[in-house]
């Protein structure tokens, strides 16, 4: 699967989120490709699941992946509640 | 891992109102006054949240201010500020989580530095703890407190 995380330059936030969902399907044993890109990017990306902030989440909704707004991008919890939720609704 | 410095003169807290510009400002001007960033990586920071809107909140009540390498970066560093009141951004997210308390300022110089600065701060924020505690701190004293616990925690875990 393809994960992909987003925030406005690609460089800041997204890559802390990157961070921690590398963590989080690491523990869960789940094979992803996880990529940063900012939101310019994003639309162009094919990818089965997003992280990014709520503001960015209402943009990117409507597209092939499906969408998950994270509050905390270096919380572990919160990315794999996010996470468990995609793989168990797919 | 950690071996990140973050020296106690760039740490600030305050208990001025802010509009978010001046609070960008504010948690910078560690880096500006030791001659790690130029006045432009303000600028460039601050014009990039009038382009793309607050995607710096990276956490409830927590900003990571930051802007490209190039837009004026000497030296890598990172500055924390407290607001005992924290600074509303525009454009509300669906949350309405728009205000920020916390200002983490970012200067990288390469993909490298970045990252590893960027592994720093995760450890500060990743506990909604951590994040309460400084939120309540009263004087950059407390702030610096805080954020050496939890460095000095992590360290320790990882032995």
């Amino acid at each position: 699967m393809k994960i992909l995380c987003v925030c406005g330059m690609g460089f800041g936030s997204s890559l802390m989120l990157k961070m921690t969902a590398e963590k989080v399907i690491q523990k869960k044993g789940v094979t992803a490709d996880v990529e940063a890109v900012d939101i310019g990017t994003a639309e162009s990306v094919k990818a089965d699941l997003i992280l990014t902030n709520s503001e960015f989440a209402s943009q990117l909704a409507g597209g092939s992946a499906v969408v998950k707004a994270i509050k905390n991008m270096a919380s572990e919890a919160e990315v794999e509640q996010a996470v468990t939720e995609f793989l168990e609704s797919n | 891992m950690s071996e990140i410095t973050l020296y106690s003169e760039e740490i600030q807290w305050s208990d001025k109102p802010m509009t978010w510009q001046e609070a960008i400002a504010f948690s910078a001007g560690p880096l500006l006054d030791a001659g790690k960033v130029e006045p432009s990586y303000i600028e460039a920071m601050i014009q990039n949240i009038h382009d793309l809107g607050p995607y710096i909140l990276i956490a409830p009540h927590v900003a990571l201010p930051h802007a490209r390498p190039e837009a004026g970066v000497n030296e890598a560093g990172v500055s924390v500020a407290v607001l005992q009141q924290g600074a509303a951004f525009p454009e509300a997210g669906h949350t309405g989580d728009n205000e920020a308390q916390i200002f983490i300022c970012l200067a990288a110089v390469d993909s490298e530095s970045h990252l590893h600065l960027l592994r720093t701060i995760s450890t500060w924020i990743e506990d909604s703890q951590v994040i309460e505690k400084l939120r309540r701190a009263g004087s950059a004293d407390e702030v610096r407190t805080i954020l050496f616990d939890v460095q000095k925690q992590k360290g320790d875990d990882e032995k």
